[in-house]
């Protein structure tokens, strides 16, 4: 096993990790975090899975999908911190429990 | 890589043009709603051109800044591609002069921004030919979705707009791993040649089902569907609209071209569970609208419902089914627009969206009514609307595939959607308990409700049109042995 299957395996454990954490968690800052772990999950997959073999050198595809990805995270991310604030300031609560769909 | 002889790129404008519009709008936020409109109606010139240079050239294919794949970005449209940018340049339009009465001026410098941004992504996704471009538009259209629900404020729309975005992060990273999953396998992220590549081996089921999953959760099929009645009733009523008939659609496109293009042939098993659960939806969807006593929730359960008719091709497999499905999706589109912005003129009017205290409307509003009343046959699926016509084509593939039990679902999900329709056109006509205050509906509101119930009813009237269109380059044409050109 190269050390890249290795990083490759750690990401599909951080993004079940992250999974789970994102069904458990009932504080949205933490649900945010949750994504954000199963992201680099991700991340890792995809470099992990393009790194360099004895006769290949490194892919960069892969490398420049993770970049991209990263800037997509962070977007999201301050998104849904400016939601939670506002969600706080509105009800005074920090997760999405009461209400929530009318069955 | 054919490159057609038609020389303008009107690819890229579709494209252009709504960016260009959004960044102006937020530049220039006093003048955010004039902006907004010349830039939706200018939009109109690129869609037409390239549906023109699809219906006569064929397949289009366009690599951005002369780059072309693997690293540069490429563009394809085919039929089913200029078809969805069509419907969503009529529906857009109609939202867009609907918005510009709608929202008072705080507001409208939030909305434009959003919204043709959220348009530009739209088009991107139906335009983009591989499978991470595809994530990307996938992802920025969730988030400019989430800001316009929340753009309502207070605590349901936030709290509802949060949902959202959890449930779209979720489904986007899941497509992402199956991203991943399929590039190390076969070393091309384009559709086309991956389409050429695949095989059956253990990656390809997995990233199958991740994705499938993720887009699952996206289109909100049902059991997955418990997000989408609070965001989407929630939000103000452009947005409803917006959401309702074209953002989910753009992930069930998604789905589409995967399992057509992908995954041709993915044994029996999972296209049945598509199909049952498409099921579910119809019947869980329609009972659940049928005891609403909200408006906008029943409005919003009614899309859960129609979503469930989108699956019930993937057991069918023959192409008349696919035919059915997307003449589903313009439809629906139509017609869920319309509805949307008709509660939205009877809220503005009224107040409130409390069924049974609609009080007299028909009189009050009839314009309105009739809008909503036309959309309610179009989502019935009574002639002659486009609804219809997705129904009558439905029904036929599961005669013709001698698969009956579709049948009773598509019959008995029509008379629940009539019961639901004719339950609030029923507390339309009588008088209410309760007075509430009202205030008058702007005409361009109302009409441009009626004008979207309309083309949803003249979608009916010139079914082949759009069907000869949709079949450009269609990957259930080409699953038969036709050759790409």
């Amino acid at each position: 096993m190269t050390p890249f299957t290795l990083y490759a395996l750690t990401g599909i454990g951080l993004f079940v990790l992250g999974l789970y954490s994102l069904i458990v968690q009932a504080h949205l800052i933490r649900k945010v975090i949750a994504l954000n772990i199963m992201g680099s999950g991700v991340f890792l997959v995809l470099v992990g899975l393009g790194g360099p073999t004895s006769n290949t050198m490194p892919d960069p595809v892969p490398q420049a999908m993770v970049l991209t990805g990263i800037v997509v995270a962070i977007a999201a991310t301050a998104l849904a911190l400016t939601l939670i604030l506002r969600i706080q300031a509105e009800t005074g609560r920090t997760d999405l429990a009461e209400h929530s769909s009318q069955h | 890589m054919g490159i057609s002889t038609v020389s303008i790129p009107w690819a890229i404008w579709t494209i252009l043009l709504p960016l260009a519009g959004s960044l102006l709008c937020f530049l220039l936020p006093r003048r955010a709603a004039l902006l907004g409109q010349a830039a939706a109606f200018s939009i109109v010139v690129p869609v037409a051109g390239l549906g023109w240079q699809v219906a006569t050239h064929g397949i289009q294919r366009y690599a951005v800044g002369g780059w072309g794949a693997p690293l540069g970005i490429d563009l394809y449209a085919d039929g089913l591609s200029s078809l969805m940018l069509i419907m969503t340049a009529l529906v857009g339009l109609g939202i867009s002069l609907y918005a510009s009465a709608y929202f008072e001026r705080r507001k409208a410098q939030f909305f434009w921004p959003l919204w043709l941004f959220l348009w530009a992504v739209l088009n991107a996704l139906f335009l983009s030919g591989d499978i991470f471009n595809l994530y990307v538009t996938l992802e920025l259209l969730g988030l400019a979705a989430v800001a316009l629900v929340a753009l309502a404020g207070g605590a349901d729309a936030l709290t509802g707009a949060m949902r959202y975005l959890l449930v779209s992060l979720l489904g986007s990273l899941c497509y992402l791993l199956g991203v991943a999953l399929l590039y190390h396998a076969f070393g091309t992220l384009d559709i086309i040649s991956l389409g050429r590549l695949m095989m059956p081996m253990p990656a390809v089921w997995t990233a199958m089902g991740l994705m499938t999953a993720g887009l699952l959760l996206k289109t909100a099929l049902f059991p997955l569907h418990f997000w989408l009645p609070p965001a989407h009733a929630s939000a103000p009523a452009p947005v409803s609209a917006i959401l309702s008939a074209l953002v989910v659609k753009a992930s069930f496109y998604l789905l589409l071209r995967l399992w057509l293009d992908l995954f041709p042939e993915p044994g029996a098993a999972p296209r049945l569970l598509l199909g049952v659960l498409g099921a579910g939806a119809i019947l869980w969807g329609s009972l659940q609208a049928l005891r609403q006593k909200r408006l906008k929730l029943l409005v919003a359960y009614s899309t859960v419902a129609q979503l469930g008719y989108l699956f019930l091709a993937f057991p069918l497999l023959i192409s008349a089914a696919w035919n059915a499905v997307v003449y589903f999706v313009l439809s629906h589109a139509l017609a869920k627009s319309a509805m949307f912005l008709a509660v939205g003129n009877i809220l503005y009017f009224g107040g409130h969206d409390r069924i049974d205290e609609l009080d007299r409307i028909v009189q009050r509003l009839p314009l309105t009514m009739t809008a909503f009343a036309i959309a309610g046959i179009s989502i019935i699926g009574l002639p002659p609307s486009g609804g219809f016509v997705a129904k009558w084509l439905l029904l036929e593939a599961a005669f013709s595939s001698g698969q009956w039990g579709w049948v009773l679902v598509v019959i008995s999900g029509s008379l629940l959607a009539a019961a639901y329709v004719f339950k609030v056109i029923g507390f339309a006509f009588t008088q209410a308990k309760v007075l509430h205050e009202t205030r008058a509906v702007p005409t361009i509101m109302e009409w441009t409700a009626l004008g979207l119930a309309l083309a949803a009813l003249a979608l009916g009237l010139m079914a082949p049109l759009p069907l000869e269109l949709m079949d450009i380059g269609a990957p259930w044409v080409t699953l038969i042995g036709e050759e790409l050109p």
